[in-house]
This record gives C-alpha cells, structure tokens and sequence, in this order.
C-alpha cells in the first residue's frame, strides 16, 4: 500500500536557488526507507514538503490513503530548554488538547520507549547529546504517527552513541510499525537501517536510483560487520558517486 | 567567603579610610568636602528629612519601571504580531530614547498639571526603550525548527505566543528590565532636579538642591548615598529575580563548575 506519493516537484526558494526539479517517489506503507544524497542535495527540502512544513513550487504530493499522523525529527534536538524532558515529550499533546494527565502519562510510555525511564523531571541542558535527542524521537513518537520524519537526526553525533541510536531505532521500528523516512549524507547509516534507499543527485535535487536492502530484521551490530553489509554499502557508495557525477 | 566578595570590600573600606584620612589630613571644611564619618553621622542625623524623600523617588521610581513593563512588553508584543506596526512606530520610540531627558522635561514639566505625574512620564521615558528593544529581540529569537513543530500539531497563534515566544522572549526580556531598573532611578532623579521645588512632595534630588542652596554639603552626600544604595539594591532584587526564573534552564543562570 502506498502512503505517499511525490510526483515530480520542484522546489525554487525565495532567492532562485533551485533546490528540487521534478522529483518523484513513493513511500510504502510501513517501510523503513532512506534518502541518500551529498550535503545541499534538496534531501531535506524534500522531507519538509512531505511534512507539509512548505509547498512545492510545482508538482504534488498526493496521500492515496489520506493524510496520517506524522512525526519530525530535526537535525538539532529542538527542544524548549525552559521545559523538562516531559514537558518536552508532552507538547504534541498539549497543542492537540489532550488534558495534563493524560499527556503527561502518555509522554512518560515514550520516554521510557527511547530508554529515558527517570529523566522525565530533567531539563535538556542537564542531558547528553545523545539523550536530548532520544528525547526528540520520543516526542515524535508520543501522537503514534503513522509517518515518521527524519532529517539527519544523528549527524551531529559520535560514532559510538550514532551505532546506538540506530540500533535502538531499529527496534523502536520494528515494536510499533510506522513507517520511517530517514534522511542521511551516510552510505553507511543508510544500509545498517533501511529496507530501500534513494539516491539522490546534487542541486537541484531529483531521485536518480533506488536500490533495496534485502538483509533480514533484526539487524544486530554483527550485520553491522557482515560481509553482506559490506557488499551493499559498496554497491550504495557506488551509486551515489553516480548520482554526484550525473 | 570567596574573593568575589572579599576583594571589592577591602577595596571600599581602604579607599574609605584614604578619603577619612585626606579631609582630616589636609583640614578640607566639611562644605568643600566631608569626610565618610560625618556623611555617615548626617544620615542618622537627617533620616527624618531623608527618609520621606527616598520614599518619594522610590515611589517615581517602581511606578515608572512597572509602567515601562507594561507598555514595553504590550509594544513588543504588538511589533511581533504585525511587521508594518513595527516599521511605523520603532523609529518613533527610537528618537524618544535618544532625546535627553533634561532637554524635554522642562516641556513635560510645563505640560502636565500634576507634578508627580510630569516626573512619572520622564522616568518612563528614559525607562521604557531597553524593556521594549530587548524583548522585541527575544520574540525574535525563536527557534526556527521549534516555530516548525509548532506549526507541524496545528498550534494557534495564540498558544505559539504563550508557550514559546514568551518563554524564548524572557532571558532577553529580563536583561531589559535590570538596565530599565537602573534608568528609572536615573529618569526620576533627573526631572526632580528639572522641576526643583515645583513639587510639593519633594524627593532625594531636591533635597540634594536645597542642601546646596544652604551649603548643607554633608546632607547633600547622604542624599547621594542614599540613590546610589536605591539603584545598586533595585540592580540586585532584580538581578535575584533574573536568576530565580532562569536558573533551572538557561545559560546565563548556569554555575561555573
């Protein structure tokens, strides 16, 4: 079933910089899929059309099944530095009406669903990088979205809280089923995640090639140093260095 | 007891003790100028006089500073919702700061029938533009990626201006008001000494005017004393309250460890 279908958009901002032209895609119901390309690509514009945050200068975006619940993760953790890790959490459900008890309750499954059980009363500054942004993935989980949105979530990180979190949102995927569209400048990070990957060109940005991952769930740190992982993100590297040169 | 504290008392107390011992030393009259001790006598001598007069300032004062709260923060919130509001008006509140208070208080002086409320307006005016400049930046300086999520769950306008520009808008908003605070003494003291005896009530500046009329120059120190004490006091309650309501999250409220 699709979810989402983009067909041909283009984007042109304000200053005539061109950042999509003509991209097409569709989003599978459920999947785990990336989008690969260099740093400027229009990879992020794109996930920002898709979450409604602009419009497309041309071409739709059409939801076959109706809009869903979505959820968006920044490149930034992007929380209120006035507001505890639950304040944090809660805030989809504070603007969506729901009353202090039930958001409050509802936000405390999800921390705990990112491994934060007992830093619900901590303020962002008082965490790690790694944790603001556990707190920012439970804050996009918190409504339940169907769609979640992701825009280099990790990049900012070190190598050894980035395995983790990747390998926690694995799981976090495969326990509540939404589907996860996950934005990247790594061949690597995109091949340990996804079931699909697109590959973008540079600016203007539009899909160049798709390739599946076929490796099974769950994907351990072990397939992380498979030589199946290694053939893949060689066959990936190859096509982005395609895409780049296009 | 850290060097914070240690190193500026010492400092007072032996620049204090240099002053004593100058007018002592070189026989300097009390009119030309007294020394610590006699300023110190004259407070306790004159508290009668004083007292009542600080009253009156402190008075000015806290009215002009809560006046430039509301009308600063009212503005600022007005700037933020509507751009052509803000280009019409900013320059205007813009030539009120930079006009010299003394230079348009005698106008306001003559203007206004009621004394008090003539020196209420020039210490609003001096104390209004850093409340209002300040928390104009702080509506602004919201997180753009923030603004998004907001927008993403569909918030009002409304609850996007209460539950995240006001709290963004508050560090900035704060910084204001401990300038503001300061100016607010500064505005009131100034149109005292402009409206000199006009006012029936009279505060510390006329009293520091009438003490040099009648070369009373130990009472004019005290009185000195006594605004100096009143600005530094307004600057820590609200540099205290500053830190009471960022502590918890923002940088500038963050201990050195």
């Amino acid at each position: 079933m699709t979810l989402v279908r983009v067909r041909d958009v283009s984007r042109v901002f304000a200053n005539g910089v061109q950042a999509l032209d003509g991209a097409s895609l569709d989003i599978e119901a459920g999947e785990f899929l990336s989008v690969l390309g260099p740093s400027g690509c229009g990879k992020s514009t794109l996930l920002r059309l898709i979450g409604g945050l602009a419009e497309p200068t041309a071409g739709t975006i059409e939801w076959p099944q109706g809009r869903p619940d979505l959820g968006f993760v920044f490149q930034e953790p992007t929380l209120m530095p006035w507001s505890t890790a639950l304040a944090n959490v809660a805030l989809p459900l504070k603007l969506r009406g729901l009353s202090r008890s039930d958001r409050e309750a509802r936000a405390a499954e999800a921390l705990a669903g990112v491994g934060l059980k007992g830093f619900e009363k901590s303020y962002p500054r008082e965490l790690s990088g790694g944790m603001k942004m556990r707190v920012s993935i439970a804050r996009a989980l918190v409504t339940s979205p169907k769609l979640l949105l992701m825009d280099e979530p990790f990049a900012a990180l070190d190598e050894i809280t980035r395995r983790r979190l990747n390998t926690d949102l694995l799981e976090l995927w495969q326990r509540t089923h939404f589907t996860a569209v996950f934005v990247t400048h790594s061949v690597f990070e995109s091949v340990f995640l996804s079931q699909r990957i697109v590959v973008m060109s540079a600016r203007p940005g539009r899909v160049r090639s798709e390739l599946a991952i076929p490796a099974p769930y769950p994907r351990s740190e072990s397939f992380g140093t498979s030589a199946d992982y290694a053939a893949l993100c060689r066959l990936t590297s190859a096509q982005l260095s395609e895409a780049m040169a296009a | 007891m850290s060097a914070r504290i240690v190193a500026p008392v010492l400092m007072g107390l032996f620049m204090l003790a240099l002053w004593e011992g100058l007018v002592r030393a070189m026989a300097i009259p009390p009119y030309i100028l007294p020394g610590p001790i006699l300023v110190t006598k004259t407070l306790v001598s004159d508290w009668g006089t004083l007292w009542p007069a600080l009253l009156v300032t402190l008075t000015i004062t806290l009215q002009a500073l809560l006046a430039a709260v509301v009308v600063g923060v009212l503005l600022a919130l007005l700037f933020s919702l509507s751009r052509w509001i803000e280009l019409s008006l900013f320059p205007y509140a813009i030539i009120l700061q930079v006009t010299p208070i003394v230079a348009i208080a005698p106008l306001i002086i003559a203007w206004v029938d009621d004394v008090n409320v003539s020196l209420l307006i020039c210490a609003w005016l001096v104390a209004f533009f850093p409340i209002l400049s300040n928390t104009v930046l702080g509506l602004r300086s919201v997180d753009r990626n923030l603004l998004d999520l907001f927008e993403l769950y569909g918030a009002s306008r409304w609850r996007t201006l209460l539950d995240l520009r006001l709290p963004a808008a508050l560090p900035y908003f704060l910084g204001g008001l401990r300038i503001s605070g300061g100016l607010a003494l500064i505005g009131a003291v100034v149109a005292e000494f402009v409206a000199g005896s006009g006012g029936r009530e009279s505060g510390l500046a006329y009293r520091i005017l009438e003490s040099g009329y009648q070369l009373k120059i130990p009472r004019m120190f005290a009185a000195l004393v006594l605004i100096s004490a009143t600005g530094i006091a307004i600057y820590l309650l609200l540099s205290l309250l500053s830190h009471l309501l960022l502590r918890r999250w923002h940088e500038s409220a963050l201990k050195e460890e």
